[in-house]
């Protein structure tokens, strides 16, 4: 039976503890703040301890040797004002020698004053937007893990579910400042390397910051439920040299004059709806699917249907309002921001011809440009 | 005072009252079968229907954490898809929290409290049982919304605004429906405990003499009344905005989804409080019992109670030191949850102290007391780490937490439910449960439920966020070891019910008092307790 159950345990397990490297504890993480944070942890964790070996041994040495079944006799004391001040005024001591490094540590992290470089950190539905406030630079960074991942029709990856498409690239060495917001629901932006965790609210603006020691790449994930892909929204910081920064920012700049310049060539061209159907598949499968599903019958109750629904098969210009500028107030964001006009395009394009809706309608980057003009 | 009781106990019962004085198998003439259940008006009958409602909810409850164990069994998405998960966690969490320990402590509040002080039944009886009867409609109504079109509620227990208003499912009108009637039963539970308590203590059975079970549960009575409107405000602002346009929690009219968190918190603290001072109460029965030896402090248990309670009304910010509050503010809640540990901790001196020199021995509800102060301790400890707020943003919003919680209200509260059940088990049916059984049970609890929740600081520690239904690998191995602890302690909760079953059954006759070193009047009664606990006032040394 023992050795049954042995195997048993060790064909659960074996397979996982070769690949096993989860830290047991805090890490210090690379930042100043980091590092004080781990040692308040540490500080504490030892504090309890310590009482935990005098409370405990204590309860453990009566439980051996006071046990009735040892012919113990009980005592008759019941009270003593002296213990009891004393176990009174000495973990209040121990809590006031606790509170002054946290009282310190605290006040450090919440001084943004004279950041050298600004990123607003905005959170929607299941993904992060980063814009640099004075370089110009604004993208979404999505999950890039693939659903046969999730859904084990293949192996699972090294950084399953913490990796993204484009990374929140960071200089080290500079004292960066970040604002977070959301553009739906409350998110929360944590990245334990640098002990920032910190609410992402609609319609206010928190801040905090950062100064990187060490460059590398650091992931997080979101931390406060946001709806269903709460655990598919995770953030990766790309921590680079000073100068390595720079370079990266002047060609992310270069890169958007280039994509503004397609996208001026797009509004003048007409592409074929297959064409049309094969880009809109893409972008519909990484931005619509996880709310309409794959197959677009949404989420009866939750999230509405675009087979056969009034909007993906009624007038052109209400379906692009609805994708364009969301229906706020609900889940359906405002993907005019976040999408060119030729994906706009594309995606509207492949919604009304997808699962039977077979409109036959094209609708071209310029429609999209057009619309509401 | 005496005439006051009288008087009281005339107005509330007439019926009954006449009853007082004839022989004890008065109840025969009671309607049967479910009748008596329905129109019960004495307190032992509600007290039996509160605790099995709540052993229902926790299997109800427990199913739905079977549930979440096996999706996060290991990595990737199995068997639950991610919307129908967030219905678990939140499900579970609302389950366990008003319809598990909630319910487990107002029956004992009803069994115990009236035969404590020395009273003939409950103060209030037809609300008492208007206070029971109205939980499995609201918990009918919270089950069911699961099955609606779109599900049940999914945005956690602690349904934060704008998640539970603008993004929620249709069925949330449900959901706070249900609640209101949790908390109007709620605080007709309280408000009853409170009546009795003041009014129907017997002749000489002043406060400093009182139980500490009866002083636990006064004061947690008036957090209840103090907080469960609170509770009702924020569900009904919650309404409000997500059906009739007003814009409490909407920043875009004017609201701010913060503030939910501040209502909601300044119930939720002083709830979390509401779960476990009765169980302070039950801990000071059971330890001196089995100790042979008188509780030390008495009267320090008693200030600490009181100061727990009114401290549990300024640290309520503490679950939202990520929200982005001022720094002062910041302190101020972080100082104030540091002070809490103080209090604390001088129960569990007591406790220990009052071990120390006893003559212990160590039958089941002992045995649940000692793991109770074990490791409640841990889930104070680990509490106090919460509290120091730089810490706190490492591990907010992380399985950190979810230990944290589970130690103080599993290992807490639930173990002190358990440890009550089987302390007052011979008097409630007249029979001894099974003491190998109930050892069993004890020792296949509390093993698995450290199985289960002790690697999940570690999780928490290694960034593992809560409330994900899918996790990077690293964390598979130890989500493995915690599923398995799960199972096993699900499956162990079952002993607990067989115990129960065959002690009801039968069993070696219980005498009046079966624990050599109890003290109190409930044991000066036979056992079985008779249908109306005292209809004369006893005399009280
Ligand atoms: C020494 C005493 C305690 C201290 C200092 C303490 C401190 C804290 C802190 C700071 C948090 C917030 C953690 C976070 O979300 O980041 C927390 C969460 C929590 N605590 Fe405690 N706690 C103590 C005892 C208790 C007790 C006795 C209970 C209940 C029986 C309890 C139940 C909870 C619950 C349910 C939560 C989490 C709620 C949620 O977010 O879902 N705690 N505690
Ligand atoms: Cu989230
Ligand atoms: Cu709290």
């Amino acid at each position: 039976m023992k050795q049954w159950l042995y195997c048993a345990l060790v064909l659960v397990f074996a397979p996982h503890l070769a690949a096993a490297e989860m830290p047991l504890n805090m890490t210090q993480g690379v930042t100043e703040i980091s590092g004080k944070v781990y040692d308040l942890h540490m500080t504490i964790l030892y504090i309890c301890c310590a009482i935990g070996v005098v409370v405990f041994g204590v309860m453990i040495y009566a439980m051996i040797n006071h046990r009735k079944s040892k012919g113990a006799v009980a005592a008759n004391f019941h009270e003593s004002t002296k213990v009891e001040i004393a176990w009174t005024v000495l973990p209040f001591i121990i809590l006031i020698l606790m509170a002054i490094p946290a009282t310190k540590t605290l006040v450090a992290m919440e001084d943004t004053h004279d950041a050298e470089l600004t990123v607003k950190i905005t959170g929607s539905q299941w993904k992060w937007h980063y814009s640099y406030f004075d370089q110009d630079i604004d993208f979404y960074s999505n999950l890039a893990t693939p659903m046969s991942q999730i859904e084990g029709e293949e192996t699972k990856g090294e950084n399953y579910l913490l990796e993204v498409d484009k990374p929140l690239v960071l200089p080290t060495h500079r004292k960066i400042r970040f604002l977070m917001t959301s553009d739906d629901v409350i998110h929360s932006w944590w990245l334990p390397a640098f002990a920032i965790k910190k609410d992402a609210n609609p319609g206010f603006i928190n801040e905090t910051w950062a100064r990187i020691d060490q460059e590398g790449i650091y992931r997080g994930q979101c931390a406060e439920l946001c709806g269903k892909g709460h655990g598919f929204m995770p953030i990766v910081v790309q921590a680079v040299s000073a100068a390595e920064f720079d370079t990266w920012v002047s060609s992310q700049q270069a890169a958007a004059g280039a994509a503004a310049v397609e996208a001026e060539a797009a509004l003048s061209q007409s592409l074929s709806l297959e064409a049309l159907m094969a880009q809109g598949e893409q972008v519909y499968m990484s931005h619509c699917a996880a709310c309409h599903q794959p197959n677009g019958m949404g989420l009866p109750g939750i999230f509405p249907p675009l087979k056969g629904s009034a909007v993906a098969t009624g007038p052109i210009a209400d379906h692009l309002e609805a994708v364009i500028n969301g229906r706020p107030g609900t889940a359906m964001q405002a993907f005019g921001k976040q999408l060119t006009a030729q994906e706009l395009a594309a995606v509207v394009t492949f919604e009304r011809n997808a699962w039977d809706n077979n409109t036959g309608d094209t609708v071209q980057a310029a429609d999209v440009d057009n619309h509401g003009k | 005072m005496n005439t006051l009781t009288r008087e009281l106990n005339s107005v509330a019962e007439p019926a009954d009252q006449t009853q007082l004085h004839e022989e004890d198998h008065h109840h025969h003439q009671a309607p049967k079968g479910i009748w008596r259940w329905l129109l019960t008006t004495n307190h032992k009958d509600i007290g039996t229907l509160y605790l099995w409602f709540s052993f229902i909810m926790f299997l109800t409850g427990g199913t739905m954490a079977m549930v979440i164990r096996a999706e996060l069994f290991q990595p990737g998405l199995q068997l639950v898809e991610p919307n129908f998960f967030n219905q678990m966690t939140t499900v579970h969490g609302l389950v366990m929290v008003f319809g598990a320990v909630m319910p487990a402590f107002t029956g004992l509040a009803n069994w115990l409290i009236p035969m404590m002080i020395g009273a003939p039944d409950m103060a209030l009886p037809r609300m008492n049982n208007w206070s029971f009867w109205i939980l499995p409609f609201a918990f009918t109504i919270l089950l069911s919304s699961l099955f609606m079109e779109g599900g049940g509620p999914n945005f956690g227990w602690t349904f934060y605004a704008p998640l539970s208003t603008s993004f929620s499912p249709d069925s949330t009108a449900l959901f706070v429906f249900s609640i209101h009637i949790m908390g109007i039963s709620s605080i007709m539970g309280a408000i009853n405990v409170i009546v009795t308590i003041v009014n129907l203590r017997a002749p000489g059975m002043n406060w400093m003499k009182l139980p500490l079970f009866v002083w636990t549960w006064l004061i947690t009575a008036f957090l209840l009344i103090a907080v469960m409107p609170v509770l009702a405000g924020a569900v009904t602002m919650v309404l409000t905005d997500k059906y009739f346009g007003t814009s409490f929690f909407e920043a875009a009219g004017g609201g701010d989804p913060v503030m939910f968190q501040h209502i909601f918190w300044f119930f939720g603290h002083p709830e979390v409080y509401i779960m476990i001072l009765p169980s302070f109460g039950i801990i000071s029965a059971i330890v001196p019992t089995f100790s042979r030896k008188k509780l030390f402090g008495y009267s320090s248990m008693v200030y600490a109670t009181a100061s727990i309670a009114i401290l549990s009304f300024l640290v309520w910010a503490h679950h939202m030191f990520t929200t982005g509050m001022p720094v002062f503010a910041e302190l101020f809640f972080m100082y104030c949850t540091m002070l809490i540990a103080v209090p604390t901790g001088v129960k569990i001196f007591n406790w220990v102290t009052t071990m120390w020199r006893g003559s212990i021995s160590f039958e089941t509800p002992m045995l649940f007391a000692v793991a109770f102060i074990i490791l409640f301790t841990i889930g104070g400890f680990s509490g106090l780490m919460l509290a120091i707020t730089p810490a706190d943003f490492q591990y907010h919003d992380t399985y950190f937490v979810v230990a944290h919680f589970h130690y103080v209200l599993v290992t807490g509260a639930i173990f002190s439910i358990m440890a009550a059940a089987y302390y007052w088990l011979p008097k409630w049916t007249g029979h001894m449960y099974d003491e190998r059984l109930g050892r069993i049970h004890f020792w296949c609890s509390v093993i698995s439920v450290n199985v289960l929740f002790f690697p999940m600081h570690f999780l928490g520690l290694a960034g593992m966020p809560r409330r994900i239904p899918d996790y990077a690998i690293q964390f598979a191995d130890v989500n493995q070891i915690v599923s398995i602890g799960g199972f096993a302690f699900g499956l162990s909760q079952l002993i607990f019910l067989a115990v129960v079953l065959k002690c009801i059954r039968g069993g070696e006759k219980a005498p009046a008092k079966p624990w050599e070193g109890a003290d109190g009047l409930e044991w000066t009664l036979p056992s079985p307790a008779p249908y109306h606990s005292f209809s004369t006032p006893p005399e009280i040394k």
